[in-house]
């Protein structure tokens, strides 16, 4: 009973869960394939591909993702460099320091990248400076700037991610590959390298990620390259469209598939290797190359899927035209804009009337009837009518019956306070 | 390779920091000699291993291999090898990769280090093997090609550091065996660590017996089972029964030791500490439990020991008697098992003999932990 009970909460918590987690996401791509103007997915209008199409023709948007694109390789060869040689250190430098050092190098990450944005800048401007360099040398270049400033702290992700992994490395690998006659540099090359090639890989994704996405600090540095994120800020000022959900869906389908991808290697290894452990080394020549790609290996089959879906999705967006469904859809459209209008229109005549009702009951207080109302236009081009019922009386009322001298108010000074 | 290549330590220091490590060390090995260095854990053996092999440089003093001062010369570049206590296989490599990685350093072709991988594979006795990851390799076989990967760089010293402690009991009495063929096959000089005094013994030329940090006697393994230097030495190589005493009268290369409980008894004196014991000195006297045997009831005299019996095992080949001592302390007693029927002494008082001969008497000093 209270099991059963136990387990529908856990599976109502999961479902929450992913729909907090993955929702928006969801949402999101699902506004890239709505003809509407404006990114939503109700009310559902057409499927439509056209901001697919928008966006590979957004020259700005392609440029911001060349930009990121070099500056992204760029910051993974430095900020995996530096977080090897900062990780090598820590495994090499004096017992007692190590602490000390650990935080120094953990710093970059703590600091808001703002700062490190600016205090780039600063600095390899004062370096440009002092060189005598002008503003279209190289220390001065957005791309040299970005990737300098997002490796201060990218390179610190790296290096905890490669620490994570050479504290696992037996240091008498090294002395062996020593022993057996082999130089510093080549038993790094040998020995150390491929072994530590697993977490350079993750520390690679990571960096890219990281600089990929950053924006705090490139938005100091980006100097004549402005990055994918600063376009998409620069564009999202002026107004959200749901091209940028087609940019969001592409990236989450990217990153959805080598996920997959990753996930089917992985497992395929584990196969090969289940197979090498159990098998002699005479049954591994033949045996190796048959455990088929798909066999036990529900990644490979999602990967599979989803190399199918994408094929579809691409095939299909290039037959299919909806400019039927969004002609019919601006038709309806406009229909219900027209019939807002009439029955605006017929609410305003009616409120016309009663004021008139109204103002010809007070008519005997009130010798002298309102102006202005009685023009040929309904009501409409007057400017009281657009505040709307409730302001239109209160100027009456709040307004201070105005003094009679002949200066015709200037000088009261309730006026003054009044502008 | 046929002489072989010797290793002399001269007067060899290695500190850390105020911690020494190695005392003065001065150790002769012969060219072609299967040498051990046998000690307690922490005494110091491993360290001279290292200095041996180049991970680390002397405080004082020289290490000489083949007769050149090796001050300054790296590891990469000493006609050693070392054969590491975790074993150390590369783990991203192949069997044959690995046994052939110092020819990879020196550029050979993939060809030729196939080849010589299994020439070394058949000497491993692990043929056809080469493809395999090291951790698809059971202890024993990872061990071996630890061996072969070592003797591939073609080294005149092969250095071993404590290789078979991480085997079971069956394999590591079978790899003793092999080792030592290995090495009168190859003809070089082995260098070996060890705690394992039944390995040192079983597979040495000569045994250096170590304890912190100082070197207390160098010799074949017989001279420091029969003939031991120092009360460590005693007490570590193999089990014995000590009895402390005061020297009361030395007769040439015998001594008479006055023990508290169990009377006057008679020694002779270690070879090394011969005219250097004189009467009034602190001494331990040291018999073997197999060299120990039961006396007729009553007799008495400066080779009879008196003791109750605690409890008593049949061990196979030995029955083993455990007696409490006058002195306290425990006494062990080992009667090979001839198929002779055999009588229970437990809670009986029983006189033990020995002869004078197996009697080693040495200066008091520290023991060997248990």
């Amino acid at each position: 009973m209270s099991g059963s009970f136990l387990r529908v909460s856990i599976w109502a918590y999961l479902v929450i869960f992913f729909l907090y987690l993955l929702g928006p996401l969801v949402i999101m791509s699902v506004t890239a394939f709505n003809s509407s103007a404006f990114p939503r997915m109700s009310p559902w209008e057409c499927l439509t591909f056209q901001w697919f199409d928008e966006l590979f023709r957004d020259q700005r948007i392609l440029n911001g993702i060349k930009n990121s694109l070099i500056i992204g390789a760029g910051t993974v060869v430095l900020s995996v460099a530096m977080g090897l040689a900062g990780a090598l250190m820590l495994t090499q430098i004096w017992p007692k320091l190590r602490a000390t050092y650990y935080t120094v190098i953990i710093a970059p990450i703590l600091i808001p990248g703002v700062v490190l944005g600016i205090s780039t800048l600063v600095f390899w401007d004062r370096i440009n400076r002092m060189l005598g360099l002008g503003a279209d040398s190289v220390l001065s270049n957005g791309v040299f700037l970005t990737v300098i400033g997002q490796s201060t702290f990218i390179a610190s992700y790296c290096m905890l991610v490669l620490v994570a992994r050479l504290q696992r490395y037996d240091v008498a690998l090294t002395e062996a590959a020593l022993d057996l006659g082999a130089t510093h540099a080549q038993a790094f090359r040998k020995i150390l390298l491929p072994f530590m090639r697993p977490a350079i890989a993750s520390a690679a994704v990571l960096a890219f990620l990281a600089s990929f996405e950053n924006y705090n600090t490139t938005t100091f540095t980006f100097g004549e390259y402005p990055t994918l994120t600063i376009e998409l800020a620069q564009k999202v000022r002026y107004g959200i469209t749901p091209s940028i959900s087609a940019l969001a869906f592409i990236i989450v389908a990217l990153t959805v598939f080598f996920a997959l991808l990753n996930e089917a290697k992985l497992k395929r290894q584990e196969l090969v290797a289940a197979v090498r452990k159990n098998a002699t080394v005479e049954e591994l020549a033949g045996k190796i190359k048959l455990p088929s790609f798909f066999a036990g290996n529900a990644a490979a089959v999602l990967v599979v899927i989803f190399a199918v879906a994408t094929i579809t999705v691409v095939g299909t967006a290039t037959a299919y035209d909806p400019a039927q469904c969004v002609a019919n859809v601006r038709e309806q459209k406009r229909l219900e804009a027209e019939q807002r209008i009439q029955e605006l229109r017929q609410q305003r005549e009616e409120q016309r009337k009663q004021r008139e009702a109204e103002e010809a009951e007070q008519g005997g207080a009130q010798s002298a009837p309102r102006p202005s109302n009685n023009s040929g236009f309904g009501n409409v081009f007057a400017p009281n009518t657009l505040g709307g019922d409730s302001e239109e009386t209160q100027p009456q009322s709040e307004t201070p019956p105005s003094s009679n001298d002949g200066f015709g108010g200037a000088f009261d000074p309730n006026s003054l306070q009044n502008d | 390779m046929s002489a072989g290549v010797g290793v002399d330590l001269e007067n060899l220091w290695i500190r850390f920091g105020d911690f020494v490590a190695v005392r003065d060390a001065n150790v002769n090995i012969n060219g072609g000699d299967f040498f051990s260095f046998l000690g307690p854990s922490g005494c110091g053996k491993t360290t001279i291993l290292r200095a041996v092999s180049g991970f680390l440089d002397p405080s004082e003093g020289r290490v000489l291999i083949g007769g050149k001062d090796m001050l300054g010369i790296g590891p990469n570049k000493r006609p050693t090898a070392l054969i590491f206590q975790n074993l150390a296989l590369f783990p991203l490599m192949k069997v044959w990769e690995n046994i052939t990685f110092s020819m990879e350093i020196k550029g050979a072709s993939a060809a030729q280090r196939r080849k010589r991988a299994d020439e070394l594979l058949d000497m491993i006795a692990l043929p056809g093997q080469g493809d395999k990851l090291p951790s698809e390799l059971s202890g024993g076989q990872r061990q071996r090609v630890a061996i072969a990967r070592a003797l591939c760089a073609e080294p005149d010293v092969l250095l071993l550091d404590e290789p078979l402690s991480a085997l079971d009991l069956k394999l590591r009495q079978h790899m003793r065996t092999e080792l030592r063929e290995i090495q009168q096959r190859v003809g070089i000089t082995f260098i070996y660590i060890t705690h394992d005094q039944g390995e040192a013994l079983t597979m040495s030329d000569n045994i250096a017996v170590m304890r912190d940090g100082v070197i207390d006697q160098i010799a074949t393994g017989k001279t420091i089972y029969n003939d031991p230097n120092t009360a460590f030495a005693a007490s570590f190589v193999g089990e014995n029964n000590v009895f402390r005493g005061k020297i009361k009268q030395v007769m040439g290369t015998e001594a008479m030791i006055a023990t508290n409980r169990s009377g006057d008894l008679v020694a002779r004196i270690s070879t090394a500490n011969q005219g250097k014991m004189k009467e009034g000195d602190d001494a331990m006297l040291f018999i073997r439990p197999e060299a120990l045997a039961i006396a007729p009831d009553g007799a008495t005299g400066d080779h009879y020991v008196t003791a109750r019996v605690k409890h008593e095992e049949f061990e196979g080949n030995v029955f083993n008697i455990f007696t409490q001592g006058d002195g306290g302390k425990e006494i062990k007693v080992s009667i090979p098992n001839h198929g002779q029927s055999f009588q229970d002494h437990t809670g009986q008082s029983i006189t033990l003999e020995y002869e004078t001969q197996n009697a080693v008497l040495v200066p008091a000093g520290e023991l060997a932990a248990e």
